[in-house]
Formats: C-alpha cells, structure tokens, sequence
C-alpha cells in the first residue's frame, strides 16, 4: 500500500523532476524526428512534441495557461497577437550565437522587427492541391474549391484554417487581406457558403489522404502537397492565380516556459545550416536560414511546390496582421462556415 | 425507552454509512459533479478576446444557441446551424439506438437460448468488443468503409461495382460507426432481462395457439421492457454526446453536438457559448433519462 | 416442417441476424489485427506477413512514454477508485434504508450518465484555473479525473458481489466474539476480495481506455496512448496503429478472460 503511495507521488511530481527535457508545441507533421534525435545526442535534451492543427487552437490553449509548453510556433500574422498579449518572451540575442545566420531578408520583417520575439522556423505558400487523375483542367486557381468542377464536387476538402481559407476566398472576390470592405467580405461569404456543400469534408491530414486517395483535392499547404505527391504521383500544386497566402512560421518562447536554457540551445541549434536543412527536409517547406541551401535535398532545390515559378509569383501575399474590425469580419465569416 | 435506543442505533449506522461513502463522494464532488457548476456558471459569462472568459454576466452564450445576429446587416434571425447540429444529434443518436436494438434484440435472444455451457462462451464473445477501446473500434471501422478499405476492396473485386462507394465523411458513416460502437451496449442489459425471462411462458403463449409474432410482441417484450430501457439508454445518452466517432468518421463537416462544443474551446473561441451548449446537452440527457424510466416503471406496473 | 421438433424458444430470423450482428462486430477488429502483421506500408495492401510494425511502434520512443503513462494512471486511478469504491459500497449496502441512500447511490453513478463532453469541457475549465493559480501542471489532474469517472465501475461489482454475499459467516464470527474490525478483516474482506478484484480490474480497463476526458485535461506531453493514437489517426495511418490497437486489444481480452474467471458463479 505504501510502494503504491509513494509510486502515484512520484507520477504525480516527476515534471519537477525532470532534466534536459523541452517542451514544444507545433503543427502537426512539422517537426524532424531526426532533427530532435540528433539534438537530443549533441546536448543531452529529449525534446517532446505536441501537435497542433491551427493558430487558433495554439493561441487557446496557451493562452487559457497551465499548458506547460517551452516553445511555440505561430505563423507570422499571429505573432503580433502572441506578443500583445505577453504570450511570448523577448529573446535574448547574445544567448543566439547563430543570430546572424537568419537570412537578411528574414530578419526585420514587419510582424517581429529584428527578431525580437521569434526565429524563423519554415515558410512555404497556401494553395491547391489535386489528384490530376480525377481532374486534369486548369488547377492554379481558388475555384478549384470556391467553385469546383464536376469531376471535384463531393471530393474536395477543405482545410480548416481561418486565415489561408477566409483570405483565399477574399482574394477571390477581388479585396486585398485585411480588408474591412463589406461588399467584398459579404461576397467572400457567399462564396464560401455556396460552396461548401459540394466539400467532402474539413479536416486535416492531407498529405496521408492526397496520397491514398480518400481525398480527389484539397486546399493544402506546399510542403504537405510536396509529400503528397513523393507518396502519389498524380498529386499536383496549384498556385491560385486570384492571389494565394504566403506564410511563415515561426518558433517563439513562451513567456512561462519551464526549461529556458534547453529552449536557448535549441532555438540556437536549428540556426545551424545543416540542421535548418534537416528540418525542411522533413516537412518539405524552406527555411529561413543562410546557408542551408547545400544542405537541402536535391528534390527540394527543383520542385514546384517549394521553388515558386516565375508566372504565379506575383499572386503571392504575405498575411499582415490585421486591425480588430477585420478580424472581427474575418472570424464572423469563419464561425458561421464552421457550422 | 427502547425506542430511543432503535433510533440510536439507526443514526449511528447512518453516520457510519455516510461516513464510508464520504471519500467516493468527495472525489466525484471535486472531479466529476462539481466542475458542472462551474460550467453553468461560465456559460453566462462573456468570451475573452482568444480564449477563457470576462467575468461579465450576460445572457448572450444561451441566446447566441437559437439567435444568430447576420455580421453584415445586423438582422436578427434563427441560429438554423446550430439547429441542426442538434437535429443532426439527435436523429442520428435515436437512428442507432433503433438499429442497435433491431440487431441487437435477436442477438441477446440468440444467446440467452442457448445451453448453459455454450452461453458463457457467447457471453464472452459479446464482452469482448464491448471493452475494446471505442477509438480502436471507430479505427476498425474506418478501416473496412474507407474507399480503400475491406468494404470497397471486396466489392471492386467480385465485380459489383465498378469505382468505390463513397460512405466515409457522411452522415451514414458516423451512422454505421456508432451502431457497430454502441451495439455491445445495447445487447449486454436485453439478455440479463431474457436471460431472467421464464421460457416457460412462452409454451404458455404456444399452447394458447399465439403465433410466435404474437408471442413476441404480447408475452416476451412486455416483460423485458426493462431491459430494453436499460439498452436505449446506454446507447442514446452516450450517441447524443459522441465526440470520437464523428471526428474521426465525420470529416469535420458532419459535426455532432460534441464535435461543436469541442470547437467552441478550439477554433470557436467562444467558452460561454460551449459551456451552454454543453448544459443543454446534460439537460437533454436529463430529459431522456426521465422519460425513459417513466416508460419502464409505467410497464412494470401491469405485472 | 413437420419434422423439426418445434423449439418454443426458437424465433425465425433470429439467429440468422444475431450470427451476422457476431460476424459484423468482429469483422472489422479481425481485420485491424491481421493488418497490424502486414508487411507492406499501406493499410489497403497486403504484402505478406511480418512484425515490423510491433517493432516499430516498440522502439517508437513517443509510444513508449504513452504506454507507460496510460499504465501509470490507470494503476493509480483504479487502486483509488477501488478502494473508495469498496467504502461506499460497504456503507450503502446490507444496510436497513438511511437517509439519503438513494442520493448517494445517484451521486456515485452520475459519471455513467453525464455525457463524456461535458465532463470535459468542465474538468478543463476548472482544472485550467489551478493550473494558472498553482503552475502545478503534473500527472495528478488527470489522475484524479480518471479515479473519480472510475469509481461506478468499481463500485457495482463489489456491490453486487456483496450483496450476493451469504451473511451467516460473518454472524458466526460475531457468536465467536470477534469485534467488528476482525470480523472484517477475516471474514468479510476475504469473500469480498474477488468483487473487489474484479471492480480494480474494470477500473484499470475504463481508465486506460478513456479518450474524451484525458484529451481535454491533458498538458503538454501528456499523451496517453488512445490520445496518442487519436492523434496519428488524424494524420499518419500506418499499420503501427493497428500493432498499437491490437497490443492494447490484447490486454484487455487477458483482463477480461481474469475478469470472468473471478466472477464465475460457483455451481
């Protein structure tokens, strides 16, 4: 009786007990096994994954607390929320030896000026992805999922995630994100209404139902879609010509994050070139790390999904973050599709 | 004088009884009934700007189940999505528990009449899904209706139809998934109740030139009625409040009540309307319960 | 027609859909166990026999540490769990009608009729609040969540077996002059111990299945292995699900098989 009392105390206290331990929290399918094997062989540190599907799920549950989580991963528009909010600590550069390895034009961006809260983890574009076996037409555009063709109707997904979906349906009707136009929010929703009978569903998991076939298309991100495709052939990208979503995700320290040094040695160790290589080559997405470009594996240097082709570069849109009446719009559109 | 001593004594065992029970119901008040008040109570709170809630009383969450305000005009009109989702529940909930007792019923007749040894061994036979993990079920079944799945491999092979049959992601699926999950549930109460039925009344009913349909419905369901309740209700309260089965099974378009609370602590952002939704949901339960037991102690009564 | 001896408990049909509902409800988890020996990646194709996804799912270091920690939490919630479950049930059964007995029995079956969700939902938000007001993020909350939804299924079984209990024992114990705490102690727990053995055991089994309320109060890195499993099977579904779910099928059947040995009715 008393080894049993002194077993549950035990499991009930080991958190404190813990060394070398980190706790992140990121996307689903987004984090190298390898990358952490490695980290935990060069410092000691068993690193603990924590999945998430969206930055609304990320933001809740950190910030209703108690979550125990070191680091996190928001895209680039939810950063600034995370920050205003005191979500995320300021980070310390001198404890970054491989600050500087950040590539320039990643560094001041508009979301986290100087890196101050975060550092990039990968970045990559929001668009189309379909089993051109099922459709063969034109698939670089939105009406893919906005209005799909008959070959699609009933088997396109649709990820759930507010911003790439609500911006994408934007773009569609002509407005520029962040737009507080009503006419053209009020078409955005229409749009998507109409369109969300001939869905399949709205779930996540892409890359494994591209590939075996439960999906015929889905809205998917590029690196997802790059999966996809190694696993199916017949997986294709689509670069929506009324204007896509870039994005960028970043990793950021928890403002009440436990493990503090394990979480500087590890924000430091993936600024390493090699290391951001092997993380991208996991996920299929780039970084944002100079240098890391001889490391990447030769299929990623070629591929649709990951180098963007001159013509549907311009179409492509960073997601500011936007004022609070927008995002009220934004989110009224989402909840009401949620339904 | 003795009085007095009687009376004692039955505090003393009274305390004592309390007294023992005490601890069960301290865990259950802490963890299990208690945090229900608190749901009550956030459910007429505000939403916080990304999660959790402003300590601001409001009637809005319960308003906002059956009113819904149009962003764009303003114009106040019914919630009909959220309806719905209660309707989609709730047909879908009562649609099992219909097909878990059609399947069901013969399947606890089937093994309350065999010989007493060989009823152990189909006693066992039953338990054993009903134990089995409910993920590990829904899995299972994902696996055999899925368009690669058993379903549609076995069918595509002998020829029957040409491309496969698209059931996942639809209504019918979490159809099918609950009845194959919720089957066991069913099956379990209706044979302790046949299995306590005298098979002697039905040579009775027999020899009264009853046909065997007449039988049925006159002498065998009346008096397992109990059972049946038992059944509907371990099969209904938990279908109404499914949240694995039509996640896994549904596609997040099907949501059932338990999918879209779970959103509203998610996605949803909104705590106040989750925690009403969730009330709504146990008062519904509440509901269903009352009804039932009235029905099965209404027919008892008859004797 | 006239030759088969007419069986009064025979109704037409009836075996008939009773060996097809068997065939139904074990079709699909046969299938999930041969898939957990495919030699082939896909779920779909099948590429000859092999182990390579038990060997997979054991060296998988996330699996591991989620199989351990459903154990874990299932030992300590049922072992509570039984041992307040056998209090309660010592204190409302065999005993002359008290005040508030119904209430009591109501109260400690409330978890079998509180739709899972709900439970949830509450557990996070008043488990949300401590978390914030103490930083104590540990195993316990989920432990105690466990004990409290396990303690119905303890306490039937004791009560039943209690109830089935032949009371002259224990009066001859008292005629021996034995007190109260020995006649307890030597009589009435020893013939108590296989309801109480099985109460643990259903305990342990709803604990380590119980997917709904540990996915709300989880923290991080607190996966158990359904939740683990809920997770992969949202994105990544290999066969190491179905070597997973057939491992976890496994114990439960040896459980089980205890389970009916210890409640067997002795003719």
């Amino acid at each position: 009786m008393k080894k049993l009392l002194i077993t549950s105390l035990l499991v009930a206290a080991s958190p404190a007990l813990a060394e070398g331990e980190l706790n992140l929290f990121n996307w689903g399918n987004y984090t190298s096994p390898e990358l952490l094997e490695k980290f935990k062989a060069e410092h000691g540190v068993t690193v603990t994954v924590t999945d998430y599907d969206s930055n609304d799920t990320a933001l809740a549950k950190i910030e209703a607390g108690g979550h125990g989580f070191d680091l996190v991963v928001p895209s680039a528009n939810y950063v600034p929320i995370f920050v205003e909010k005191g979500l995320l600590a300021e980070l310390d550069h001198s404890r970054l030896k491989n600050i500087g390895n950040i590539a320039p034009e990643w560094v001041d961006v508009p979301w986290d000026m100087g890196r101050a809260h975060t550092i990039p983890w990968q970045w990559g574009s929001t668009g189309v992805a379909v089993n051109t076996s099922v459709y063969s037409g034109d698939i670089n555009t939105s009406m893919i999922f906005l209005d799909p063709p008959p070959e699609l109707v009933g088997k396109v997904n649709v990820v759930p995630e507010m911003n790439d979906i609500v911006n994408l349906a934007i773009f569609a009707a002509g407005g520029e994100a962040c737009t507080e136009d009503t006419e053209v929010l009020k078409k955005a929703r229409d749009m998507l209404m109409a369109a969300k009978p001939s869905w399949l569903s709205m779930d996540y998991g892409a890359t494994e139902k591209l590939s075996n076939n439960d999906w015929a298309a889905s809205v998917n991100w590029n690196g997802s879609s790059m999966r996809a495709r190694l696993a199916n052939p017949d997986v294709a990208y689509g670069y929506p010509k009324e204007g896509y979503p870039l994005f960028m995700d970043s990793v950021g320290l928890v403002a009440d994050a436990k493990n503090v040094d394990n979480a500087y040695l590890f924000l430091d160790f993936i600024m390493e070139p090699e290391n951001a290589a092997m993380l991208s080559s996991f996920a299929r997405y780039a970084n944002g790390i100079a240098g890391s470009e001889e490391f990447m594996p030769e299929d990623m240097k070629t591929a649709p999904e990951v180098v963007i082709p001159e013509e549907h570069m311009a179409a492509g849109r960073f997601l500011p973050t936007c004022g609070p009446k927008a995002r009220e719009y934004m989110t009224a559109i989402w909840t009401e599709l949620q339904k | 004088m003795t009085r007095t001593a009687e009376q004692q004594q039955r505090a003393a065992t009274t305390r004592r009884n309390w007294a023992l029970s005490a601890p069960a119901l301290l865990v259950l008040a802490l963890f299990a009934s208690g945090p229900l008040l608190i749901v009550l109570v956030y459910s007429f709170l505000r939403p916080g700007s990304y999660s959790g809630v402003e300590w601001q009383f409001t009637t809005e969450a319960w308003q906002g189940i059956f009113l819904t305000r149009d962003i764009f005009d303003g114009t106040l009109g019914w919630a009909d999505a959220h309806l719905s989702i209660f309707w989609r529940s709730v047909k879908l909930s009562l649609t099992t528990t219909i097909l878990t007792f059609a399947f069901g019923f013969p399947t606890a007749w089937f093994i309350a009449t065999r010989p007493a040894r060989a009823r152990a061994f189909w006693l066992f036979l039953i338990t054993i899904p009903f134990w089995t993990n409910l993920l590990i079920r829904t899995f299972a079944i994902n696996e055999v209706i899925r368009n690669e799945g058993l379903m549609n491999t076995v069918l595509i092979r002998l020829g029957i139809i040409a491309e496969p049959i698209r059931v996942i992601y639809t209504d019918t699926a979490v159809l099918i998934g609950m009845t194959y999950v919720y089957l066991p549930l069913m099956v379990l109460p209706l044979f302790a109740a046949i299995d306590r039925f005298d098979m002697k009344l039905l040579e009775a009913g027999y020899d009264l030139y009853a046909s065997r349909w007449q039988v049925l419905r006159r002498v065998v369901l009346p008096i397992v009625k109990p059972g049946i309740v038992a059944g509907s209700i371990l099969v209904f309260v938990p279908s109404l409040g499914a949240y694995v089965t039509p996640r896994v099974l549904g596609g997040g378009k099907n949501m059932m009540i338990g999918n879209f609370i779970e959103l509203q602590f998610g996605q949803g952002r909104n705590w106040p309307l989750g925690s009403a939704l969730s009330m709504l949901l146990l008062l519904i339960v509440m509901v269903a319960l009352l009804v039932y037991v009235r029905a099965a102690t209404k027919g008892g009564q008859h004797g | 027609m006239a030759n088969r001896p007419f069986s009064v408990t025979d109704l037409p049909g009836f075996a008939t859909i009773a060996i097809v509902a068997f065939v139904a409800l074990y079709l699909p988890i046969v299938t999930l166990v041969a898939y957990s020996f495919n030699g082939a990646t896909s779920v779909a194709v099948w590429g000859g026999f092999s182990l390579q996804w038990y060997a997979a799912a054991w060296d998988n270091t996330v699996v591991q540490a989620a199989a351990m920690r459903s154990l874990g939490i299932a030992a300590c919630a049922s072992v509570l769990a039984t041992t307040v479950a056998t209090m309660a049930a010592l204190g409302t059964t065999r005993t002359a009608p008290f005040r508030g007995q119904t209430a009591i029995y109501v109260a400690i079956n409330q978890p079998l009729m509180v739709p899972e969700i709900v439970t949830a939902v509450a557990l996070l938000i008043f488990f949300a609040s401590i978390k914030v007001a103490t930083g104590y993020t540990g195993l316990a909350y989920l432990v105690m969540a466990h004990t409290a939804f396990c303690i119905p299924f303890a306490y039937l079984p004791i009560r039943a077996r209690l109830e089935g209990m032949d009371l002259s024992l224990e009066t001859a114990a008292a005629d021996l002059y034995a007190s109260r705490w020995q006649t307890f102690r030597h009589v009435t727990l020893p013939l108590l111990a296989p309801g109480i053995a099985a109460g643990a055991m259903l305990a342990f089994v709803i604990s380590l299945d119980d997917v709904v309320i540990t996915e709300f109060v989880k923290s991080a890195g607190q996966d158990t292995l359904p939740t683990y499993m809920l997770g992969q099977m949202r994105r990544a579904i290999t066969p190491e699900t179905n070597a997973i779910s057939t491992a976890l099928l496994a114990l439960t059947v040896l459980l089980l098989t205890a389970f009916f040995l210890l409640t067997r009715k002795r003719d």
